[in-house]
């Protein structure tokens, strides 16, 4: 069962490129769809998806392992989630039919890499299928064939070249200090402390390599870039799981199930996630294009999950989870958004389009909701996520770092309330015209996000005491 | 594309299967199995989307960058050179008490019995290479 999170999506690939008059873009795009859904609504099916390692054979010749836990359910939740608003964005924005059916390829074998990323209990695996992922998003990037977005492209291509080199060196270093490259056998190697040198050495260089893959200050050079030329669909893919998946899980993962990590570790880990925070929460006040500054945004919201990762208690990483979730749906949320504003007034610069947004009643609204979540006002779910990783920072005596990242919530809803008020809040003196908001697929997205993020908030407590998505797990 | 790129392309994948038989032949097979894997599929599949961003440049600039490039990198293999010389006789490095890796017998069996999901990534990526080949070399521009 839990190998079609995997094979599902491949063989719907395979079948769509069958050489059949009927295949088409439509076609794709419902077939996709459905399987988006099912992945959205199994996680949620406990008895049908039972915790722990599965086995898959197909007759003698093709068996592997994959591992399933908490973690690993959640991200298939979110990837589920963001996948299918990627779908609807790209409906209403790609313009050609032949570019969306290419579009919905790339997206089942992005899919496919995620999902087997996710649910691979080697590092090994992990690595080939996080590469799969980045390569079909290289093609995405640059799917529209824009000067800027091949220069975005190009600049993640080359930083995720060299991430690629540290990480497999990293993983030589592995196979000769442990022997193998399974997480348990790493975490074993960890527990029985021989050749620690060489394993910390190793978690070093695999570190170096994920946080070029996060995104994180000072390896956050192609985001800005890549998120704000990239196609509608693919900046909201992007932003929302891509850059979550290839670098935040991978270091969950490896935190959770593989490395033991000193105190020494700990503190670079969470002054490289404060860094973050402040330096790309100060970039974003600067920026005067919506993408631009949802990019930083994200930058400094990513910077708070390693924070949390980084301070390691039990408490911490259930934030770093739930904040992990609130950042992937509140930030797809902003950057439909941001597309509903660049699909009706040609353009995401907020000097172009201030006074227009009123004219997007949902998209102002709906705006609100994913900027509220994002800075961590109540009772939106990045409410709650804030609130778990800056109690966990003060419960294990990280005052310094609780103080600072409480401060710099308040500076990020400024800057979003900048934005709020110069797009959605004041009147232009001159309207382009009252047509409606451009395509409904838009709206639906919007509203079924902003739906996501305030019922989260709101049922939280009921989400942890039910056992919903084992999320209750991580506080034992 | 051109003649050229296609070769340097057929090159890498060639360099990288020798570099797999080498690592074959001084029993790592393990490790064998993982370079035709990353360097077969992928960057090959990397190569070709990196590519098919760059455009041609006149005679006279290719010959100037050439020359450009020659004297910047002139020195670099003495330097590299001198560096490795300097290493194994005057540093000391730590010897570790490494276990032996887990060795496989034969290469067949590292890449049929023990990596199957390795095998899937593989056809997945070239799947992305084909799809990257399409976007950009058989859609038209815009």
């Amino acid at each position: 069962m839990v190998s079609l999170f995997i094979l599902a999506p491949f063989i719907l690939l395979l079948a769509l490129n069958l050489p059949f008059k009927f295949i088409n873009a439509k076609a794709a795009f419902w077939l996709s769809a459905v399987l988006f859904l099912i992945q959205i609504l199994l996680p949620l099916l406990d008895p049908w998806l039972p915790l722990g390692n599965h086995s898959a054979a197909f007759g003698h010749f093709f068996k592997f392992t994959l591992c399933l836990d908490s973690l690993a359910l959640i991200m298939l939740f979110t990837i589920g989630i963001v996948v299918f608003i990627s779908l609807l964005v790209a409906r209403g924005t790609i313009t050609t039919s032949k570019r969306y059916f290419n579009f919905i390829n790339l997206l089942l074998v992005s899919l496919t890499g995620m999902n087997a990323a996710v649910l691979s209990a080697d590092i090994f695996s992990l690595y080939v299928f996080v590469e799969i992922t980045a390569v079909a998003v290289f093609v995405l990037m640059a799917i529209e064939k824009n000067r800027f977005a091949i220069e975005g492209t190009f600049k993640y291509l080359v930083l995720s070249m060299i991430a690629s080199i540290f990480i497999l060196s990293s993983i030589a270093f592995f196979i000769l200090a442990a022997g193998e490259v399974s997480f348990a056998g790493i975490h074993s190697a960890f527990l029985a402390g021989t050749n620690i040198i060489l394993l910390n050495f190793a978690a070093g260089l695999f570190l170096c390599g994920i946080f070029i893959k996060c995104g994180v200050v000072p390896f956050h050079g192609w985001v800005p870039d890549a998120y704000s030329e990239a196609q509608s669909a693919v900046s909201v893919l992007l932003a929302g799981i891509i850059t979550k998946i290839t670098g935040v899980y991978v270091l969950m993962r490896l935190f959770i199930s593989v490395f033991i990590v000193k105190s020494s570790f700990q503190d670079l880990i969470m002054l490289i996630g404060i860094i973050s925070i402040v330096f790309a929460a100060l970039a974003a006040f600067r920026q005067d294009n919506i993408k631009r500054l949802l990019a930083y945004s994200s930058i400094s919201q990513v910077g708070y999950i390693v924070l949390a990762i980084g301070c390691a208690t039990p408490l911490a990483v259930l934030g770093a989870i739930l904040h992990f979730f609130n950042h992937a749906v509140s930030k797809s949320l902003l950057f439909v958004n941001a597309a509903s504003l660049e699909k009706k007034f040609g353009s995401s610069d907020i000097s172009i389009i201030t006074g227009l947004g009123n004219q997007l009643p949902v998209t102002g609204v709906t705006s609100l909701a994913g900027l509220f979540s994002v800075a961590g006002i109540p009772p939106f779910i990045g409410f709650w996520s804030k609130l778990i990783i800056i109690i966990a920072l003060f419960n294990a005596q990280r005052f310094v770092y609780g103080g600072i990242a409480l401060l710099i919530s308040v500076l990020t809803l400024a800057y979003f309330l900048y934005m709020q008020r110069n797009v959605f809040l004041i009147k232009a003196a001159s309207v382009a015209g009252d047509s409606p908001e451009p395509f409904f697929g838009l709206k639906f997205c919007e509203i079924l996000l902003a739906a996501i993020i305030v019922g989260a908030g709101l049922g939280l407590p009921f989400i942890l005491k039910s056992g919903f998505l084992q999320l209750n797990g991580f506080l034992h | 594309m051109t003649v050229r790129l296609v070769r340097s392309i057929m090159g890498l994948a060639i360099t990288s299967a020798v570099l797999a038989v080498i690592l074959y032949r001084l029993n790592s097979p393990l490790a064998a199995v993982f370079e035709l894997s990353v360097c077969s599929g992928l960057i090959s599949v990397i190569f070709i989307t990196t590519v098919s961003f760059t455009q041609r440049i006149s005679k006279e600039r290719f010959f100037i960058r050439r020359r450009e490039r020659f004297l910047k990198f002139l020195y670099l293999p003495i330097i590299i050179m001198a560096a490795g010389f300097l290493l194994v006789r005057c540093l000391q490095i730590p010897q570790f008490g490494l276990p032996a890796p887990a060795q496989v017998a034969d290469v067949r069996l590292a890449l049929w019995g023990l990596r199957h999901l390795d095998l899937l990534g593989q056809v997945v990526i070239l799947i992305a290479g084909v799809f990257g080949v399409v976007v950009f070399f058989k859609e038209p521009d815009q």
